[in-house]
């Protein structure tokens, strides 16, 4: 039961981390209808960003709060100078584009910071466990990201739910023109999302850093994830990638924590560890399929 | 425009590499030098270029030039550039490889369609040593089974009664798993294979191990990924309760991040940085007095390799005409390694010690490994039975 | 064929002429010059503009962005290889079986996928070739991902040798032609027109009587197959085939080429995959020239041209020759 109860909170961590990827990612689709390679790149710099602060000022929390400002002065910059000029574009155009931006940023992580990874250590009050129920420890580090990570996904609900600048989002997520009619400055409404979206990246990047570790490209290949997280939910919906990233991190808990010991019931015990990495590897591609097979736009997408 | 320009450039960089004068040995030297692989490449290369220092430039008085490709850790890049060495720079030997699916990709390429010597500086996969193996081909580094049998084998000693083993799901993560199991004979109560190479997490691993509580934990996760598993770990609370053993996912490329996440954590390796013969010695000194770092057994393996190939060399006085007598040179490994002890078995691959090595701080506060004992000694890999070279 | 002539005397057609000249007489210039290396790369490029441009019947003429279309690079590489591994050489029983399985593959991945639009249908192409890569990863049996040597190359009871490295680079290069004119033929046939007609407005050949999902399976299973073929030259010239050659990263690469080049212009892909091998190569030396040691950065330059290719020349190389881009080209 304890070794149920902490899976689940593996899942929900994994999830809620993939959350802050996949939200600014799909926020930007939905209300610019950008295809934004580039995202995995912001949450690189966001971690590297983080790693550089906290080497300046000595402190875990100082340095990562130094990392967002940054973040967001970055994507600012990736939204006037390049951005912008795509939203009118196909998504091609974008694809080009950005994936040209990944490769530049990944070099120039190589030039500024090395070619050697980089790691994060956690202050003492962070870094060891926790109770969370009597005798049954937790790494404290990962209850904070799930304690953030909540806190951020609560933000995001009210201010998409809540706020002006949340009903704009929404209406512009399902009508853009009509927003721009309504006299509202599109423009700078399109350069506070594009940095929105750049500040998520970074949290997510700058959290998982203590974990994973730095390294060029680190945001490569999860952003996959994070698309494969926001196709499921469907495209520009906020609860559909909350939802969505949920499912996930338990369907990747699951085939990792309790698959060998599920297919050891029905194949011999050899098979079963063979069998179950692949399985396992493959689960969150099948669930995607799955899901645009039976509704081609994401649990929440617009019908077309 | 665009391609005019680019096609009339490239068609000058390629065509304006003219067939140097043949009084120069050239040396193919094929690793990772972009993306986040590159530090492993920057280390053999600094090694190689050290090795290149250390004679003088020249062997048997003879000009040397090592040409460096970048195969972006890529299979298919990697076959390309060892294409373009062999055909169009018509190297005298090909070096390097880290990775074994490039090292496989390439193979043919060099030995057979060039008849060009390779000596593989890292990748070390189980069929070259058994039925691939090839008269063109030899090693400096290790096959894959044979660190972790080391490590198998310093646990059956140590009485290990239970062992829980992680490795990243391919190949060399499958071989050195199997290799751990030729060796150690206690119970093993788990296995997983992870996600390759994009796994970000082990919680779910690591809580699998809390519940099953063995009495070790065996992992291969070379790369930033040994970094991500000691942290997390560390994180997990299971430090200081079920202690780690490793192979490759501890080196003088990750303990610049790893750090005290390292003590107490032994591996096994063939080379370590304080054996003390006299090669070894003056590499790692010289080494540290040039980059303020301590070398990784990748630029151990590259920096023997050069050696290697200068004792044929000055063996043959330069001449490398004859493909027959080279081989034979080369076979003699008529050089002194910075591991000690070397011979080339039947495969061409080598008999050598393995030692187990832990984490230390020197004198100056950086973290570092330390030899503690001796794993197996003249070890020979356990394919070489397979391949039909006598 | 008449069209094909008139085609051929606008500046892009002599462009288009002279390019397919130089292709076809490579082997000559590169045995003259003794640069075999360069034949090498001359290879790749055919068998990858081969592969861009069965990609471009689906991406440019039909809207439907695969991104996972090395996956065929994949099949088709591995029914040589394991079809080798058990010492069946015979290329014909590799090659028409390398294409079937590729058929097969493309018709339940295109049935499965098409009722999805946009973003949705990038991804789904994306997570069904996701599935083949860890296949083949998982493949102990044949190399897993250290992947599989090919020992010999296809066999053609004797009529010709894809050994002899210049009669290889023929056959690839006569495989283009062909490639080229069928589909020609096939985007300028009533099949094309409908193609084309769905990709700018679906409704309305809807409302037309046309069944448009039929037409995209058909269009798609002959991408699938065209992409099958390049798998399977890429095969044998490299004699070595590994799951590393469907992982996305290629399938990414293949976009690039096609939106590089051009989408939706018949010989667009061929420029695409030549500027993209030729950069590959001659980026870093060039850079090297300029300052020593600094080519390894490459990329570094190689990407903010991409993105000014997206920003400043809509509809790739192709539109730099002259012609703009024709309606429905370049637009998603």
């Amino acid at each position: 039961m304890e070794y149920f109860l902490l899976q689940v909170l593996n899942g929900i961590q994994l999830g809620l981390l993939m959350f802050l990827l996949a939200a600014g990612l799909t926020l930007v689709f939905g209300i610019m209808d950008l295809v934004n390679l580039a995202h995995g790149s912001l949450y690189m710099l966001g971690a590297y960003f983080a790693w550089t602060f906290m080497g300046w000022t000595g402190s875990f929390v100082l340095g990562a709060l130094l990392a967002l400002p940054a973040a967001l002065a970055l994507g600012v910059i990736v939204e006037l100078v390049i951005a912008r000029r795509l939203y009118a574009r196909d998504h091609l155009d974008h694809v080009l584009a950005t994936f040209g931006l990944i490769l530049f940023f990944n070099e120039l992580v190589r030039v500024l910071w090395g070619p050697a990874g980089k790691s994060i250590t956690l202050p003492p009050a962070l870094a060891g466990t926790i109770d969370i129920l009597p005798g049954v420890p937790y790494p404290t580090y990962r209850f904070a990201i799930i304690v953030v990570g909540a806190v951020v996904a609560l933000f995001l609900a009210w201010l998409v739910t809540r706020t002006r600048i949340g009903m704009l989002i929404r209406a512009g997520a399902s009508n853009r023109r009509m927003v721009a009619a309504l006299g509202v400055n599109i423009e700078l409404l399109f350069t506070l999302v594009f940095g929105l979206g750049a500040i998520l990246a970074a949290i997510a990047g700058l959290m998982a850093a203590p974990i994973v570790s730095l390294k060029i490209g680190m945001g490569d290949d999860i952003l996959i994830l994070a698309f494969v997280i926001i196709v499921i939910g469907g495209i520009g919906s906020i609860k559909g990638a909350f939802i969505a990233a949920m499912v996930v991190g338990q369907v990747d808990i699951i085939g990792r924590a309790f698959l060998p010991d599920l297919l050891k019931k029905v194949m011999s015990s050899s098979a079963a560890s063979t069998a179950a990495p692949s399985i396992s590897q493959v689960a969150v591609y099948v669930l995607m399929a799955a899901v645009l097979v039976w509704r081609p736009t994401g649990l929440f997408g617009q019908r077309q | 425009m665009l391609t005019r320009l680019a096609a009339g450039a490239a068609a000058l960089s390629l065509f304006a590499a003219p067939a140097m004068a043949q009084s120069t040995i050239k040396i193919g030297f094929i690793s990772t030098f972009s993306g986040p692989q590159a530090a492993i490449g920057e280390d053999m290369r600094r090694s190689a270029n050290l090795a290149l220092e250390h004679l003088g430039g020249k062997m048997a008085g003879k000009t040397v030039e090592i040409i460096y490709e970048d195969d972006t850790f890529k299979p298919d890049v990697g076959k390309a550039k060892s294409e373009k060495l062999t055909v169009q720079d018509k190297v005298n030997f090909v070096t390097g490889y880290i990775w074994s699916n490039v090292l496989l990709a390439s193979l043919k390429t060099v030995v057979d369609e060039a008849d060009t010597i390779l000596i593989s500086a890292n990748a070390g996969p189980s069929q070259i040593a058994g039925e691939l193996c090839h008269k063109n081909y030899f090693s400096t580094s290790w096959n894959n089974d044979q660190t972790p049998m080391a490590m198998g084998a310093y646990l059956q000693s140590k009485g290990v009664k239970s062992l829980y083993l992680m490795a990243g799901n391919y190949a060399a993560g499958r071989d050195m798993l199997a290799g751990v199991k030729r060796t150690y004979k206690g119970t093993i109560v788990g296995e997983d294979l992870t996600k390759w190479p994009d796994q970000l997490d082990f919680s779910a691993e690591l809580a699998k191990i809390r519940s099953v509580k063995p009495e070790g934990i065996y992992i291969f996760y070379p790369g930033a990924h040994g970094v991500q598993f000691l942290s997390q770990y560390a994180q997990s609370g299971l430090r200081g309760q079920v202690p780690l053993y490793q192979a490759f996912s501890i080196d003088a490329l990750s303990l610049p991040q790893q750090k005290d996440l390292a003590l107490g954590v032994p591996g096994a390796q063939q080379w370590v940085n304080d054996l003390p013969n006299e090669q070894n010695k003056k590499f790692v000194a010289d080494f540290r007095k040039k980059h303020g770092t301590y070398p990784s057994f990748y630029g151990a393996q590259s920096y023997d390799s050069i050696m290697l190939i200068a004792s044929a060399v000055e063996a043959l006085k330069g001449d490398l005409a004859n493909k027959d007598a080279v081989r034979a040179a080369i076979k003699k490994a008529n050089f002194k390694s910075v591991r000690g002890d070397f011979a080339f078995n039947n495969n061409n691959f080598p008999i050598q010690n393995f030692y187990i090595q832990e984490t230390v701080k020197d004198s100056d506060g950086n973290f570092t490994l330390k030899t503690v004992a001796t794993a197996m000694t003249a070890a020979k890999d356990p394919h070489h039975e397979k391949c039909p070279m006598k | 064929m008449k069209d094909l002539l008139t085609a051929l005397r606008t500046p892009r057609g002599i462009v288009v002429a002279a390019l397919l000249v130089l292709l076809g007489v490579l082997p000559l210039l590169t045995q003259a010059f003794d640069q075999r290396y360069v034949l090498s790369i001359g290879t790749r490029v055919v068998i990858w503009s081969i592969a861009a441009m069965s990609l471009n019947l689906i991406l440019g003429y039909g809207g439907l962005v695969s991104f996972g279309h090395a996956v065929f690079f994949g099949i088709g590489g591995y029914t040589v290889g394991i079809l080798a591994h058990h010492d069946v050489f015979s290329g014909w029983i590799q090659w028409p079986l390398g294409l079937l399985v590729c058929a097969l593959w493309a018709a339940a991945v295109g049935a499965l996928s098409l009722r999805t639009r946009g973003l949705y249908f990038i991804m789904i192409t994306l997570a069904f070739a996701q599935l083949v890569f860890y296949v083949g990863v998982g493949l102990e049996a044949y190399g897993g991902d250290d992947g599989l040597n090919i020992a010999r190359r296809s066999v053609f009871s004797g009529l010709i040798d894809l050994r002899h490295r210049p009669t290889f680079y023929w056959l690839c290069y006569a495989l283009l032609l062909a490639t080229t004119f069928g589909l020609w033929r096939i985007v300028n046939s009533r099949f094309g027109m409908v193609l084309r007609g769905a990709k700018s407005n679906e409704t309305r050949m809807l409302a037309l009587g046309f069944p448009v999902f039929r037409y995209r399976l058909t269009a798609f299973v002959i991408s699938g197959t065209l992409g099958g073929l390049s798998g399977l030259l890429l095969a044998n010239h490299d004699a070595y085939i590994s799951p590393s050659m469907m992982s996305w990263v290629k399938s990414g690469d293949l976009i690039v080429i096609v939106v590089l080049g051009g989408m939706g212009s018949l010989t667009g892909p061929i420029f695409g995959a030549i500027a993209f091998f030729v950069l590959e190569e001659s980026l870093k030396p060039l850079i090297d020239l300029g300052r020593k040691g600094w080519g390894e950065y490459w990329q570094i330059v190689f990407g903010p041209l991409l993105i000014l290719v997206a920003l400043y020349a809509r509809g790739g190389i192709d539109s730099l020759l002259g012609r703009p881009p024709r309606s429905g080209g370049g637009h998603g």
